[in-house]
């Protein structure tokens, strides 16, 4: 117990501030999105993740977003377990045609007002898969999307980038009828 | 010395009237066998204890060839089999072998190749994209198929049913409540105690194997880099040796150990970010804060030295993408360091912690006998006295120079599978300071070679997860005709349904995550 209280102790705070803003936008981006999860979240953003096909490259840095360094929780954004508790979906993936009923209904799941994400390229424009027999080509070919994050994968910068794009641009959007029904 | 396993089996073969052509594909022996031999041929490989790696067909003008990778001691022999299309059947080799069991549902739901008696008749990578006596892989089947609008979910799947007092059934997936691959576990437990557990998988199907066909090589190494991403190295890799194999082209010994160094650092990257969530997974937030820190620390200096994060794209038929110079080199070598000192605070924290010790030792137990048996592989295999090592036992550039020692382990549980993967990060850092201090100097990229029509390669390549198995043939113009990778999980899957019989229900994530298969690179 003691091994593990001294480590904790001696690797202090890790979680990344404000050095040089030009170098490194993370904390500022952060402060950003904080403020404007504030004004339509009340300082909460539930984010439900959906493979939906990816090669588990955009999971990785997805799950970059929880270690101490990037440490999203401390903006008020964390990760539901279920589509019932999500305000935004974050896609991943080009839709494996054997993933899409399953897309729609955690769509459908997901209460609103909701926000898709889709990100990596394979969600965002198909990527290297595309459309196919196999695939649906991307996640607006399927359900509406908010916002897009490129990257193969999105480093997770360019992720908290996308969700403060999300929050920006966010309407209030209720339009079930643009993903096509089951 | 004794007789080699492949010279006993050549002699078995002969003495049961079993004729086998013999030619090779690079150094690994080719035997084409009769189709109605198929079987029998499975059995006596079975008889010498021989694992069966892989399965695989391919479409020819009016025919279609099937085959079954075996290997022991390090000896790997390719069985071939000719099947006419007008008579597209041939006996089944997973009534020998459990682990050919999906591989040939595969193989008959991709290109409709049946396997009479196989013991399962269920489609396996079907779902509902395509319909019924359709076949993706076959060449009059266009790559965009016809799917219709919107593709239903494959609801009735044939789960094996358990009745009687007080059992029920759990359907998990395909979508998970944490940040993970689609795919669905259907299990029946008695209060909290899983009877049994079956997997479907199949949800990530993106069409690889038909995407690779008319690729050329560069086109074909980045659709193996995405395989499986955690994999990308390894898998890319392995695609690149098929390749370079089939044209003959000799990559320069820099490139190689460039190679062998990003292949251990996705080890190393993947060990870490594994052992934390394991922890985790049974609420153990220190392990998972720790090796969650280490994973960035280690992935960060990759994308300056690299070109990217994971090393996506770095591997490129006939080399690499970047040369490092002697300063990253001194700068690799000051982090291997840094994170052994790591280590050696943070192993022994969580080795005394007896909380990890309650749920991590004799969960999920997998006895040598079903490992063995399923064919496993990588640190789940080795975690159950699976002793195999590509790296050593068939050492291909850079690790013929190097020390390779394997890391075994013997209790088959969860514990063991974290320990032998600490271990590993050890024995990979090793590696790197050996790789990373004796460089050789010279070029990173070898001229490409436009190789001949029909040349094939086949690849074994040890992966953080374990061996990679890589097939190309090439069309003419450069281009390919078939690829095939079959990553470990293919094998490792099916051993999660019998690892967690008589576990609890809620020790299911934790003996998962243990294995950690790869969904996007079992379903291509």
């Amino acid at each position: 117990m003691l091994r593990l209280f001294s480590k904790t102790l001696k690797t202090g705070v890790v979680t990344e501030r404000i050095k040089k803003p030009a170098a490194d936008e993370l904390e500022q981006l952060g402060i950003e999105v904080k403020q404007q999860i504030d004004r339509h979240f009340k300082g909460s953003l539930a984010i439900r993740a959906v493979d939906a096909g990816s090669c588990n490259g955009c999971e990785l840095e997805i799950h970059a977003l929880n270690n101490p360094i990037y440490d999203i929780e401390r903006f008020g954004i964390h990760f539901a377990a279920s589509p019932r508790h999500a305000d935004v979906l974050l896609v991943t993936g080009p839709v494996s045609r054997h993933m899409q009923s399953a897309l729609l209904r955690v769509w459908q799941a997901t209460p609103e007002p909701k926000w898709v994400i889709a990100a990596g390229d394979c969600a965002v424009c198909g990527g290297e898969f595309g459309e196919s027999y196999a695939c649906c080509g991307s996640v607006d070919k399927v359900v509406p999307v908010d916002v897009a994050i490129p990257g193969c994968p999105p480093t997770p910068e360019m992720l908290l980038k996308g969700i403060l794009g999300l929050i920006n641009g966010a309407k209030t959007r209720s339009q079930p009828s643009d993903a096509r029904q089951k | 010395m004794s007789q080699s396993w492949r010279d006993m089996y050549s002699q078995l073969l002969s003495s049961n009237q079993i004729s086998h052509t013999s030619s090779s594909i690079q150094d690994t022996p080719l035997w084409q066998i009769e189709s109605s031999q198929w079987q029998r041929a499975a059995e006596l490989a079975k008889e010498l204890s021989a694992r069966w790696v892989a399965g695989w067909a391919e479409q020819l003008e009016d025919s279609f060839n099937v085959n079954a990778l075996l290997e022991k001691d390090g000896d790997y022999v390719l069985l071939r089999t000719t099947v006419a299309e007008q008579h597209l059947q041939l006996p089944s080799q997973s009534t020998i072998y459990a682990a050919a069991n999906r591989s040939e549902r595969h193989t008959r739901d991709l290109l409709g190749v049946h396997f009479t008696d196989c013991p399962d008749h269920r489609p396996w990578l079907k779902h509902q994209a395509w319909q019924k006596h359709e076949y993706p892989l076959r060449k009059d089947f266009p790559l965009s198929g016809q799917p219709q609008d919107i593709t239903p979910p494959d609801m009735d799947y044939a789960f094996v049913k358990a009745r009687g007092h007080g059992v029920y059934e759990i359907p998990v997936g395909p979508v998970h409540a944490g940040i993970i691959e689609p795919g669905h576990f259907r299990f029946q437990a008695v209060g909290e105690t899983i009877l049994n557990l079956e997997e479907h998988l199949g949800y990530v199907h993106k069409g690889i194997e038909k995407l690779a066909v008319q690729r050329s090589p560069e086109k074909l190494a980045r659709l193996a880099a995405r395989i499986s991403g955690d994999s990308t190295v390894a898998h890319a890799w392995a695609a690149c040796q098929a390749m370079e194999q089939a044209a003959s082209v000799d990559i320069p010994s820099r490139a190689a150990w460039l190679r062998g160094i990003a292949c251990e650092r996705e080890r190393i990257a993947n060990h870490l970010g594994d052992i934390g969530a394991i922890c985790n997974d049974v609420g153990f937030a220190f392990a998972q804060m720790q090796f969650s820190r280490l994973r960035e620390q280690w992935l960060r200096p990759q994308l300056q030295d690299f070109g990217h994060r994971l090393m996506m794209d770095y591997i490129v038929p006939g080399g690499v993408s970047h040369d490092i110079n002697q300063d990253a080199c001194e700068r690799q070598l000051q982090a291997l360091k840094t994170l052994r000192q790591e280590l050696d605070d943070i192993v022994p924290a969580i080795d005394m912690n007896s909380s990890l010790e309650d749920r991590l030792y004799t969960a999920g137990y997998l006895s040598p006998q079903t490992a063995q048996d399923f064919g496993v592989v990588g640190y789940v295999g080795r975690a159950s006295s699976q002793d195999f090592d590509v790296r050593r036992d068939k050492p291909y550039a850079p690790y013929h120079t190097l020390q390779i020692d394997a890391v075994l382990e013997e209790q088959g549980d969860v514990a063991s599978r974290v320990w032998v993967r600490v271990k590993e990060i050890f024995a990979s850092i090793k590696l790197l300071q050996q790789m990373l201090s004796q460089l050789p100097d010279g070029d990173i990229k070898a001229d490409w070679k436009t190789p001949q029509a029909n040349a094939e390669g086949l690849a074994m390549i040890d992966g953080w997860r374990g061996e990679i198995i890589s097939y190309v043939r090439f069309d003419e113009d450069n281009r390919i005709s078939r690829f095939y990778a079959r990553d470990p999980s293919c094998v490792n899957w099916p051993a999660l349904e019998k690892i967690v019989l008589n576990n609890i229900v809620p020790d299911f994530p934790v003996c998962n995550k243990s294995l950690n298969g790869s969904y996007s690179g079992h379903d291509l």
